[in-house]
């Protein structure tokens, strides 16, 4: 691999698992603020108010950051993988122009009016507008997923051209649109975002709890977010499970890799959690026997392509790493589907918030779906290298040919300078509006907009 | 090649681009012109009102550029990755940019200390107007043509890029800019900051004539083909005369105090302006300064026929629900601003 592949695909690495530490909570978040402010309407509680507000103001921080990233991503393409825009820009371009058409149009517009409009707009509008940047958030999902997922599963189009001219060109929009991934990828995505929404609610609610602090809005918030949370997390391993039949299915090399099965003879098994050794190509860890063979097929007998079966050139380089991140993923979907339902079943018996442990459980557990969010991600995308178009395009050719390594050393070095402290500005300000509380009651009522005095001044939205 | 209303698909898209650029140079650009002229603010409760007269509205003016990249990208990728990868480090510079200016919107306010809020200040202005000046640069290469070989692969080096010429026009850009958000803010200001803006007005709309005057004289010396369409269709000449008028119009119209007007005036002027590239560079995209061969047209580089309509279908629906979306938004947060309103947070 020369410098340029490598420092390119750093580069993109590196920016999109950034990016992809905020989209996931804004969609989860959004789901969350339609929740409360809709019971916020319903129930017309003071209390669903002054969580929603709360709420939107820590939806404001993440969001914005998420926009900054964003908009990296989508340079990208053209800066760094200048081949690759020309090969699937008849087709993958579609996808993003409509993104930014239908999705970001929509959240954008009306977040300003969720953000500043409550003195501008009835309650109804401005729960309109939760419902409509809630909404654009997962359009978003959906289309940039659906290009991803057509780079993973390409289906749709043909090949017109040869070698450096060569390109792929749209001949059935529908069949683009639902490629053989789209459906089960796009709805694991989404459920993952939800509970990454929905364990930051219950991870502040929970701290507040043990603290003794906005008692009655933390149970509420705590409440909205377990119900979201549990719904997600069951959610996850069925639509999981249906992304690995579907990778079996299509990128049998990647499966293989994910499990660590090199021998196509053997029965497939799944390992609880293992180590995969590249060299001598066998893999150790505690399994159940035919446990992979039985979840594509049933049959705990049944064939599976092992690695062995391909040439080296077509297996992803990094097995290990790829096999690590799906399992790391698959523990934290069990884990906290545990979690959540026995934190349900205490609140059925009414003994929920007095588990002081369990609490504590619940603080740190915003962790679980992020790690969980990243490491599927990098299963994902790792597994199926070689190529960045599966079977049509390989990583090393889609580069920009325009491009020098140092100029990509230089921006990749920025990238990490900038993002380093953007993200350490990002949890500073996070805690410090966690620490800071919900502000209860009537939140215009300020002393007045310039005093220093009043802390929440400086704390609002924006 | 299919047609519609006497246009063939690419032109159309061609159009359209150009009216998806127009757009979010007339909505960003006064943003991008308000954050140049923050620091001559000097008050803090100046600075929290001018920010706050743009707070709900910047992010949905920057998905303007997101969908024009969007859109660049779907329509015409071979000069989507030939000109991103072609001008490298300044499209690298755009995106820090816009990452450091939405972050100081976003955290200026967070902190109360003094050197917290200077420092965002600061950062808010210098990434306001460099983004403005590398879209000036860009615009300005774009105009003038960049090294392209026959295999439309770029062959030049940032060097180059940095030309006199496009420098000229990155600061007439940034003079434009800072002008036409001089005029939106004067709209949603009063009393001693709008009297404050209005002198701005008077100075940047000065310094903008100035601008303009020069790249033109600049462009019909230095670039040929654009000094082409004036002698090969003398009636354009309406063009940058419309240009001028309207600017001097804007004087006129403060004056008056009628400040939408000026508004509208200077969003007409960011518009004549990209009516001209576009003149000068149709049926091209990119234009090659080494042999008129190696243009890229927008032929050459268009997605395929079917897809340009499938798109065509998604801008039909699109476009005009974004720009209701814009509108309605506008729409709520009409008038002056008001510190104490609830929708000032800053
Ligand atoms: C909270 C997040 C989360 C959780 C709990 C899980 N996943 Fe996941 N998973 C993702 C978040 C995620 C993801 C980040 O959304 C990925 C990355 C790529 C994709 O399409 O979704 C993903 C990908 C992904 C893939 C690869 C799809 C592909 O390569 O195209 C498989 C096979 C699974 N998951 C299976 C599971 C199973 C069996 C789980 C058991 C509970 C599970 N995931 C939990
Ligand atoms: C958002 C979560 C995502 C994460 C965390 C992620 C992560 C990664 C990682 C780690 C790689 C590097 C693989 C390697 O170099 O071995 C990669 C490659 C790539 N991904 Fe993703 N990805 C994500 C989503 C997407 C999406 C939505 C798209 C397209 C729409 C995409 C397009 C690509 C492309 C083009 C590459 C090839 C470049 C490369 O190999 O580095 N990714 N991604
Ligand atoms: C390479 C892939 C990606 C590209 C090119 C991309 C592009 C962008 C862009 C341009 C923005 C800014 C939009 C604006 O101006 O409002 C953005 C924000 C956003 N993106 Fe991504 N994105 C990618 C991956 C993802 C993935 C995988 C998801 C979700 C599953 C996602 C969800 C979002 C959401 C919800 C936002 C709104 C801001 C936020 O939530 O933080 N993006 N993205």
């Amino acid at each position: 691999m020369d410098d340029v592949t490598l420092l390119s695909r750093l580069q993109f690495a590196f920016t999109i698992a950034f990016h992809y530490i905020y989209p996931p909570l804004t969609i989860g978040l959004g789901v969350c603020l339609v929740f409360m402010e809709g019971m916020y309407l319903r129930t017309k509680n003071k209390v669903y108010e002054d969580l929603t507000r709360f709420w939107i103001k820590i939806f404001a921080l993440i969001f914005g950051i998420g926009v900054a990233t964003g908009i990296v991503m989508e340079f990208e393409f053209g800066t760094n993988w200048a081949t690759y825009s020309r090969y699937v820009g008849d087709v993958f371009g579609s996808a993003l122009a409509a993104e930014g058409i239908f999705a970001f149009a929509l959240e954008s517009g009306f977040l300003g009016i969720l953000l500043f409009g409550w003195n501008r707009v009835s309650p109804r509008v401005h729960f309109m507008a939760t419902v409509l940047v809630a909404l654009g958030s997962i359009f978003s999902a959906i289309w940039i997923v659906v290009a991803n997922s057509w780079m993973q599963t390409p289906a749709g189009f043909r090949i017109e051209g040869h070698e450096m001219q060569a390109r792929a060109v749209i001949t059935d929009f529908w069949a683009m649109i639902f490629n053989p991934s789209s459906v089960e990828r796009l709805s694991h995505v989404l459920v993952g975002a939800f509970s990454s929404g929905a364990f930051l609610v219950l991870s502040v609610s929970a701290l507040y709890i043990l603290r003794g602090q906005h008692i009655d809005h933390a149970r509420k918030g705590f409440k909205i977010g377990l119900w979201v949370a549990t719904f997600a997390a069951l959610l996850s391993l069925f639509t999981g499970h249906s992304a690995a039949n579907v990778v079996g299915k299509y990128q049998p090399i990647k499966m293989a890799a994910m499990e660590g099965h090199w021998d196509s003879l053997a029965p497939a098994d799944a390992y609880v959690f293992g180590w995969v050794d590249k060299q001598n190509e066998v893999t150790h860890g505690l399994k159940v026997p035919g446990g992979l063979s039985f979840l594509l097929h049933f049959d705990p007998r049944a064939n599976v392509p092992g690695l062995k079966q391909y040439p080296v050139n077509d297996r992803p380089g990094a097995v290990n790493f790829v096999f690590q991140s799906y399992h790391i993923m698959v523990t934290l979907g069990f884990a906290m589907i545990g979690l959540t339902l026995l934190a349900l079943w205490l609140l059925y018996r009414g003994r929920l918030y007095e588990q002081r442990w369990l609490m504590w459980i619940f603080v740190f557990s915003v962790l679980m779906p992020q790690v969980a969010n990243q490491v599927g991600w990098y299963s994902a995308e790792v597994g199926r290298q070689p190529w960045v178009v599966y079977g049509l395009l390989r990583t090393s050719d889609a580069l920009s040919e325009a491009v020098r390594a140092d100029q990509v050393l230089t921006s990749l070095i920025l990238f990490t300078l900038v993002y380093f402290v953007l993200f350490l500005l990002f949890i500073y300000l996070l805690n410090k509006k966690i620490q800071h509380g919900i502000d209860v009651g009537d939140v215009t009522d300020h002393s007045g907009p310039l005093s220093t005095k009043n802390p929440d001044v400086f704390s609002t939205a924006r | 090649m299919e047609t519609i209303l006497g246009l063939d698909l690419p032109t159309w898209w061609f159009l359209l681009l150009g009216a998806l650029i127009t757009g979010y140079g007339i909505l960003d650009g006064f943003d991008l012109g308000a954050g140049a002229l923050h620091l001559f603010f000097r008050k803090e409760e100046s600075r929290r009102i001018v920010l706050n007269a743009i707070g709900p509205v910047w992010d949905g003016n920057v998905v303007w550029l997101v969908i024009s990249a969007g859109v660049l990208f779907s329509a015409f990728p071979m000069v989507y990755g030939t000109l991103l990868s072609a001008f490298y480090l300044p499209f690298m510079l755009l995106l820090f940019g816009i990452i450091f200016r939405a972050i100081s919107i976003e955290f200026r306010s967070k902190e109360p200390m003094r050197w917290w809020r200077r420092l965002w200040d600061f950062n808010y202005f210098a990434s306001s107007t460099s983004i403005a000046l590398i879209l000036g640069l860009i615009l300005g290469n774009m105009v003038q043509g960049i090294p392209l070989d026959s295999n439309h692969r770029f062959i030049g080096t940032l060097r180059g890029f940095l030309n006199p010429y496009a420098i000229l026009i990155a600061i007439t850009t940034l003079s434009l800019f800072m002008l036409h958000g001089a005029m939106y803010l004067a709209m949603k200001t009063e009393n001693r900051l709008y009297a404050k803006l209005t002198i701005l007005i008077n100075w940047t709309s000065k310094l903008f004539i100035l601008c303009f005057i020069a790249s033109a004289v600049a462009t019909l010396i230095y670039v040929p083909h654009m000094a082409a369409i004036f002698r090969d269709r003398p009636y354009w000449f309406v063009v940058p005369m419309a240009a001028l008028l309207i600017v001097l119009n804007i004087r006129y119209s403060i004056e008056k105090r009628r400040y939408l007007l000026g508004f509208i005036s200077s969003a007409v002027t960011t518009s004549l302006m990209l009516v001209l590239v576009a003149l000068g560079l149709y049926p091209n995209l990119v234009f090659s300064n080494i042999d008129p061969n190696n243009h890229i047209s927008i032929y050459d580089a268009a997605s395929t026929t079917k897809s340009l309509s499938i798109m065509l279908g998604f801008a039909f629906v699109g476009v005009p629900l974004a720009a209701a979306y814009t509108i309605f938004s506008f729409y709520t947060f009409r008038g002056k601003v008001k510190l104490d309103d609830g929708s000032s947070y800053l």
